[in-house]
C-alpha cells in the first residue's frame, strides 16, 4: 500500500491540476500537486529506512498484456535498488514541485506546468520500481513524453520546440535499440520478468546467438542493445545532442529531469541488469569505453560554454559518464552512489543557476553577469556547496562517490579501466576548471549587465530558498549518509547489484595506492586553482588563450560538431528521401504506369477505336465484308477439324 | 436471448433506419434534422445491440459463434451464413462505434445532401457489419464490394475538388482485385465443392493451387490493406474524402484487408502463405521506411496521415504473417487501435478544416493558444499514434515486434524503425499546426472545440487510453480464435511451424 500512494499519487496529482487546472485554478493546482507530491516524498522516506537490505517482493497492481506466452503485468518490485531510486526521485521532486511554485509564479499556464512535473515524477517512478522490462519501457518512453512536454513548455518559442522534438526523437533512436533489446530478450529467456531472466542468466553465459544475419555471444549482443537504449536516455557521446538543447525547458526542470533523474535512468538500467552484463564482458569494455569518453568529452565542451545553463548541461553529460565506467569497471553501486550524490549536488546547481537568472531577469549569458554575490548571498553560497560537491572537495557528497568510482577504475581488471582512469582524471580537472569559471563569471569581478538589470537584483523568495537549502544539506551530507552503497560485502543491496563471483572491484579499490587516492584531490585543486588565475587573477588571460588555441577553442565551443555532423549525415537524406520516394516513387513510377498509365492507355486505344468510326459507308462495308469472311473460313475449318 | 438472430439484427438494423430516412419529407431543414436525428438513433441502437453481440460471445471458444444459418441461393448450395468469432468481434463493434462518432461529428460540418449523406453511412454500417460476420464467401463478397459503392458515392458527392480523380483511382485499384478475388473464390468453389468459410477452412487444396489462390486473394487484400507499392490510392481518396468518410476509409475499410489475410489467406492456404510470407515481410518493410520518409515531407495534413496509415498497416500486414500468436494477435490490435487512433486523427484535421477551409500545414501554427482542448486531444492521439507505452499504439506495436523477432530479427529492426521516423513526422506536424506563436491572422479568431465535436472524440479518447492500460480486455476474446487459427495452419502444414529464411 505504501509503494501503491508512492508511485500513483503523483499521478493523481498530475491528473487533478491537468484535466480540472482550469477549474479550481493555480493556486489550488500548486498546493494539489505539492501535497501529493510530499505524501509520496514522505512514503519513500519511511522506504528508505524499511526495505534497504531486505530481499525484493512485488506489489500487483493490474493485468497488462498476455498473449502466448508474453505475459506482463502493472506491478511494482521493492528492492533496496528501486527504493534507493524511489526516495532520489520522489524526494528531489517534491522540492522541486515547491521550488516551481515560486519560480514559474508569472507564468500563465501554472497548472499545465504543475501537471507535467508530476507527470513526469509518476512515469519516473514506474521506470524504477517495475518488475519487468516492458512496465520499464512504459516509464521509460513516459518520462521521455514528460521531459518533450516541458522543454517544450514555452511552446511559442520556436528554438524550444525544437529542442523538443530533438529530445523526442534522438531518445527514440535509443528506444528503437531496448524495444530490440526487450524483443531478443524474450526470443532468449522466453519471459520478460526481472526474476525469470536473472534466473536463467547465468546458464547462458557464453551461449551462441543468431540475430540479423550473424552470430553472437548471447549476452554481449543483449547487453549491447540494452546499453543503446541506457546511451539514448542518459545522452552518452553519439546520442547526447538533445541535452544542451533540453535547456530551452523552465530551469526546474532541467533540475529535476536533465539533471537529476530522468538522464540517470541509463545507469540504473545498467546496474539493473547487472546479472546480464556481469556475464558479458565485452559489452562491459563498451561501457567503460563510451562512459570514460563522455565524462572526457562533455568536460572539454563544458570549458567554453557561455550560457549558464549549458555548462552545468555538458557538467551532467560528463557526470553520467562516470557512473557508466563505474559501472562498466564492475562498480555498480559507486555509479548509483554517485547517481545518488549527484541527483542532489547537480539539482541545487541548477536551481541555483535558476535563482540567479530569475535575479537578473532572465539573463542566461554569463558574460553578461558577473558581480552580484553580495546581492544574493543566500543562492551565491549554495552555488558554491553544490560546486564543491561536483568537483569533489574533500567532505563533501560529490568528493565520496568520484573517489569512488576513479579508485574502482583504477582497481579494476576491465580492457578499458586505464583509460577511463586517466580520462576520468582528466575530466576531473576541467570539471574543477568549468565549476569555477561558472561561480567566477557570474558572481564576481565587475557587473556586465546594464544598470536596470543591476538594479532587479535581488534574492528569491522563501519558496525557492528552502529548496535550495534542503538541496545544500544533501549536497553536504549525502556522501556521508550513503557510504553504505559502495561497500564491499555488499549487504545494502541484498542482491538487487548482482555482482559475478571473482568481481572484487569494491574490495579491492581500498587498497589503491596512496597516490591514487589522491589523484582526484589534485586534479580538483588544479582546476580550481586555475580557474582562480584565469577568471580573478589575470581576467586577459582566457581571451589570449582562446586566441592560441584557436581551431581547438572552436571545435569545443561548437561542441565538436556534432549537430552539423548529423544534420547532414541524417536529417537531410531523411528529407531527400522523403521528396524523392514521394515524387519518383510514388508519382514517378507506381502512378505514371500504375493507374494513370492503365487509364491513359485506355484512353489511347478509345481514341484508337474512335477513329474506327469514320462515318463513310465503305469503310464499315468493308470491315463487315472482312468480318463474314473470318466467320465463315472460322465455321468451315472448325467443321472441318471436328470430324 | 440467445434465439434472437441478433447479428441479423445489428447488420440490418441501419438499413431500416436508412430507409425510414429515405421517406422523410418536407422543408429543407427540417429533412436535414430529422435525418441527423433518425440516424444517430439508429446507430445508436444498432450499437447498443453490438455490445449484446459482445456481451453474448463466450470467450472460451475458438470457433464461430451467434451462428445464423438459412438457405439462400440453393441450386448454388450458397446459404445465408452468419456468425463471429475472436478475430471478427472487435471489428463489428468498431464499424458500429464509428458510425455514432461520426454522425455525432458531422451533426454541424455537413449541410448539404444531408439526407442522402445519413443514408450512405448508415448503409455503410450494414455492409460493414456484414462483411465482417459473413460466414459464406458469396455473401463475404457482397458485402465487400459493396463497401465500395457507398464510399465511391461518399468521396464523389461530398469530396473535395479533385474528388473525380480520386474515387476514379480508388475504384481502378480495387476493381483489378475484386476480379481476381471473384475468380478465386468460382476456382475454390470447384475444389472443395462449398462457399461456407468453415468448409473451406477443413478443406486441404493442394499446395500449387494455393500459390495460384493465394496471390489472387492478395491482389484484393494487399490493395485494400493498402500494402506498399498499392498505396497509392490511399493519400488522393483521403485528401478529397470527407471527413466521415476518411474516419470510415481508415478506421474499418483498410482492416478488410488484414481481416482478409486472416480469414481466408492463413487458413485456407497455410502453405502458401508460409512460402510468400517473405514476400509480405519485405513489401511490409519497405512501406515502413518508405511511406514513413514520405510522410515526413507532406505539406498537406490529410495525406501526411494518410501516409502514416500506410507505415502502421505495414506492421499489421508482419503481424499477420508471423506464425505466433504475439504477432497475430497483436496485428489485431494493431488494426483495432489503428482504427481508433487514425480515425481522430483524421477527426482532428476535419476540426479545423471545418473552421479554416485549408488541409494545408502552413496554414496553421499556434493552435494551443486558442484551443486548448483542441491540442490536448491532438496530443493525446499524436502519442497514440506514435506508439507512447499506455496507449493502444504501443501494445500492437511491441507484440509484433517482439513476435516476428521470434522469427526474423532484420523483419523485426525494420518495424521499429517506425518507432522514430513515426515521431518525427507526428511531431514536427504537431509542433507545425498546434505550437508556435499564433500570428496568422485567420486564426485569430478561431474557436475551441464544439460540444458535438468533444462527445465525439470522448469514446475514442477512453478507447486509446483503455486499450493502452488494460489491453487485456481487448486480447482475451480472441486469444481462443487466434489459437485455433495458428493451431489448424500448424495441422496443415505438418506441424512444422512456417520456415522462414
Amino acid at each position: 500500500m505504501l509503494h501503491i500512494i508512492l508511485v500513483f499519487a503523483p499521478l493523481l496529482g498530475a491528473i487533478v491540476a491537468g484535466l480540472f487546472g482550469r477549474v479550481i485554478g493555480d493556486r489550488a493546482s500548486q498546493i494539489v500537486t505539492c501535497s501529493l507530491m510530499a505524501v509520496s516524498a514522505l512514503c519513500s522516506v519511511i522506504g528508505l529506512f524499511g526495505y534497504v537490505g531486505e530481499p525484493a517482493f512485488k506489489v500487483e497492481v493490474l493485468r497488462w498484456i498476455q498473449v502466448g506466452g508474453f505475459e506482463v503485468d502493472w506491478a511494482l518490485r521493492v528492492d533496496p535498488l528501486s527504493t534507493v531510486m524511489m526516495f532520489v526521485v520522489s524526494f528531489i521532486s517534491s522540492f522541486i514541485h515547491l521550488y516551481s511554485v515560486g519560480y514559474m509564479s508569472h507564468d500563465k499556464s501554472i497548472p499545465r506546468f504543475m501537471s507535467y512535473l508530476s507527470l513526469f515524477t509518476f512515469a519516473m517512478l514506474m521506470l524504477v520500481t517495475s518488475d519487468n522490462l516492458l512496465q520499464l519501457f512504459f516509464g521509460w518512453e513516459g518520462v521521455g513524453v514528460a521531459s518533450y512536454l516541458l522543454i517544450g513548455f514555452w511552446y511559442t518559442r520556436p528554438s524550444a520546440n525544437a529542442a523538443a522534438i530533438k529530445a523526442f526523437v534522438v531518445n527514440r533512436v535509443g528506444d528503437f535499440a531496448l524495444i530490440l533489446g526487450i524483443a531478443g530478450i524474450f526470443l532468449v529467456f522466453d519471459s520478460v520478468q526481472y526474476d525469470q531472466i536473472f534466473a536463467a542468466a547465468e546458464g547462458l553465459a557464453g551461449t551462441q546467438l543468431v540475430v540479423f544475419g550473424a552470430t553472437y555471444d548471447t549476452l554481449t549482443v543483449l547487453c549491447f542493445l540494452l546499453f543503446i537504449g541506457a546511451m539514448g536516455k542518459s545522452a552518452q557521446l553519439g546520442l547526447h545532442t538533445w541535452l544542451p538543447d533540453a535547456m530551452e525547458g523552465p530551469t526546474p526542470v532541467s533540475a529535476l529531469i536533465h539533471a537529476a533523474t530522468m538522464v540517470t535512468a541509463g545507469v540504473f538500467l545498467v546496474a539493473r541488469f547487472s546479472p546480464l552484463f556481469e556475464y558479458a564482458p565485452t559489452a562491459l569494455a563498451f561501457v567503460t569505453f563510451i562512459g570514460a569518453s563522455t565524462a572526457f568529452f562533455a568536460a572539454t565542451i563544458g570549458l567554453t560554454q557561455f550560457d549558464i545553463k549549458r555548462v552545468i548541461a555538458y557538467s551532467t553529460c560528463s557526470q553520467l559518464g562516470y557512473m557508466f565506467f563505474a559501472a562498466g569497471v564492475g562498480a555498480y553501486s559507486a555509479g548509483i552512489f554517485h547517481l545518488y550524490t549527484h541527483a542532489f549536488f547537480k539539482a541545487l546547481l541548477f536551481l541555483g543557476a535558476g535563482s540567479v537568472i530569475h535575479a537578473m531577469s532572465d539573463e542566461q549569458d554569463m558574460r553578461r553577469m558577473g558581480g552580484i554575490w553580495r546581492k544574493i548571498p543566500f543562492t551565491y553560497a549554495v552555488m558554491w556547496i553544490g560546486t564543491l560537491a561536483l568537483v569533489g572537495f574533500p567532505g563533501f557528497a560529490g568528493f565520496f562517490s568520484k573517489d569512488a568510482i576513479l579508485e574502482a577504475a583504477w582497481a579494476s581488471h576491465n580492457a578499458f579501466a586505464g583509460y577511463a582512469f586517466w580520462l576520468g582524471i582528466a575530466a576531473a580537472v576541467m570539471t574543477a576548471f568549468y565549476s569555477g569559471r561558472l561561480i567566477f563569471m557570474t558572481f564576481h569581478g565587475k557587473p556586465r549587465a546594464d544598470e536596470e538589470t543591476m538594479h532587479h537584483v535581488h534574492e528569491s523568495p522563501l519558496v525557492m530558498t528552502i529548496p535550495l537549502g534542503v538541496l545544500a544539506v544533501g549536497a553536504v551530507f549525502a556522501g556521508w549518509l550513503g557510504s553504505g552503497m559502495v561497500g564491499a560485502d555488499g549487504s545494502f543491496w541484498a542482491g538487487s547489484i548482482f555482482t559475478r563471483p571473482g568481481n572484487e572491484v569494491l574490495e579491492e579499490l581500498h587498497h589503491v595506492p596512496f597516490l591514487v587516492k589522491l589523484a582526484p584531490f589534485l586534479a580538483m585543486a588544479t582546476g580550481l586553482g586555475l580557474s582562480w588565475v584565469f577568471y580573478v587573477a589575470s581576467p586577459g588571460l582566457p581571451g589570449r588563450v582562446a586566441g592560441a588555441l584557436r581551431p581547438l577553442y572552436l571545435f569545443s565551443y561548437n561542441k565538436w560538431y556534432f549537430d552539423e555532423l548529423y544534420d547532414a549525415l541524417f536529417v537531410r537524406p531523411a528529407k531527400a528521401l522523403g521528396v524523392g520516394f514521394w515524387r519518383f516513387g510514388d508519382q514517378g513510377i507506381i502512378d505514371r504506369f500504375g493507374p494513370d498509365g492503365l487509364a491513359a492507355s485506355t484512353m489511347a486505344a478509345a481514341r484508337r477505336a474512335v477513329r474506327l468510326q469514320s462515318g463513310y459507308v465503305y469503310h464499315y462495308a468493308f470491315a463487315m465484308l472482312i468480318g463474314v469472311a473470318v466467320l465463315v473460313s472460322w465455321y468451315l475449318l472448325g467443321a472441318g477439324l471436328g470430324r | 436471448m440467445s434465439d434472437w438472430p441478433l447479428l441479423s439484427l445489428v447488420t440490418f438494423l441501419p438499413l431500416v433506419g436508412a430507409a425510414f430516412i429515405f421517406f422523410i419529407r418536407g422543408d429543407e431543414e427540417v429533412v436535414a434534422r430529422n435525418s441527423r436525428s433518425v440516424a444517430l438513433w439508429t446507430a445508436l441502437v444498432t450499437f447498443l445491440l453490438s455490445l449484446l453481440v459482445w456481451a453474448n460471445f463466450d470467450p472460451a471458444q475458438g470457433g464461430f459463434q451467434l451462428v445464423e444459418k438459412a438457405p439462400w441461393l440453393e441450386g448454388l448450395g450458397v446459404s445465408y451464413h452468419m456468425g463471429i468469432d475472436g478475430i471478427s468481434l472487435w471489428f463489428v463493434l468498431l464499424s458500429t462505434l464509428l458510425t455514432v462518432v461520426i454522425i455525432v461529428g458531422s451533426w454541424h460540418s455537413v449541410n448539404t445532401s444531408v439526407k442522402e449523406f445519413m443514408i450512405a453511412f448508415l448503409i455503410m454500417d450494414t455492409l460493414m457489419v456484414g462483411v465482417f460476420s459473413a460466414l459464406d464467401v458469396v455473401l463475404f463478397y457482397l458485402f465487400f464490394e459493396g463497401i465500395l459503392i457507398p464510399m465511391y458515392l461518399i468521396i464523389g458527392i461530398w469530396g473535395g475538388p479533385r474528388r473525380i480523380y480520386a474515387s476514379f483511382k480508388f475504384f481502378l485499384y480495387t476493381l483489378l482485385g475484386s476480379v481476381l478475388f471473384l475468380v478465386a473464390i468460382i476456382v475454390m468453389y470447384r475444389e472443395a465443392g462449398t462457399t461456407e468459410i468453415p468448409g473451406l477452412m477443413a478443406h486441404n487444396f493442394p499446395p500449387e493451387l494455393q500459390l495460384w489462390l493465394w496471390l489472387a486473394f492478395f491482389a484484393s487484400f494487399a490493395v485494400k490493406v493498402p500494402m506498399w507499392p498499392f498505396h497509392t490510392w490511399l493519400p488522393d481518396a483521403h485528401v478529397e474524402a470527407p471527413t466521415a468518410g476518411s474516419v470510415l476509409l481508415a478506421g474499418v475499410l483498410l482492416k478488410l484487408g488484414g481481416y482478409g489475410f486472416l480469414r481466408f489467406s492463413l487458413p485456407m492456404l497455410p502453405d502458401a502463405s508460409a512460402y510468400f510470407a517473405p514476400m509480405v515481410f519485405t513489401l511490409s518493410a519497405v512501406a515502413i521506411v518508405y511511406t514513413s520518409l514520405v510522410a515526413l515531407m507532406q505539406s498537406d495534413m490529410k495525406k501526411l496521415i494518410a501516409y502514416s496509415s500506410v507505415a502502421h498497416m505495414g506492421i499489421v500486414t508482419i503481424g499477420c504473417f508471423t506464425p505466433n500468436a504475439m504477432g497475430i494477435q497483436g496485428s489485431i490490435i494493431q488494426m483495432l487501435s489503428h482504427g481508433i487512433v487514425s480515425s481522430a486523427l483524421f477527426m482532428v484535421v476535419g476540426v479545423i478544416y471545418d473552421r479554416i477551409h485549408s488541409r494545408e500545414i502552413d496554414r496553421y501554427g499556434g493552435l494551443a493558444e486558442r484551443m486548448p482542448v483542441y491540442a490536448f486531444t491532438f496530443m493525446l492521439f499524436m502519442f497514440a499514434s506514435v506508439g507512447v507505452p499506455g496507449t493502444s499504439g504501443f501494445v500492437g506495436e511491441v507484440l509484433v515486434i517482439v513476435g516476428v523477432f521470434q522469427v526474423n530479427s532484420w523483419v523485426a529492426f525494420f518495424a521499429a524503425t517506425g518507432l522514430i521516423l513515426g515521431a518525427g513526422y507526428m511531431l514536427w506536424l504537431y509542433r507545425r499546426v498546434v505550437f508556435g506563436a499564433l500570428t496568422k491572422e485567420s486564426l485569430r479568431s478561431i474557436k475551441d472545440m464544439r460540444t458535438n465535436e468533444l462527445l465525439a472524440f470522448a469514446p475514442l479518447v477512453i478507447l486509446a487510453i483503455w486499450m493502452g492500460v488494460y489491453p487485456s480486455f481487448f486480447l482475451d476474446p480472441m486469444a481462443a480464435s487466434v489459437n485455433e487459427l495458428l493451431a489448424g495452419m500448424a495441422a496443415k502444414t505438418g506441424g512444422t511451424q512456417v520456415a522462414l529464411w
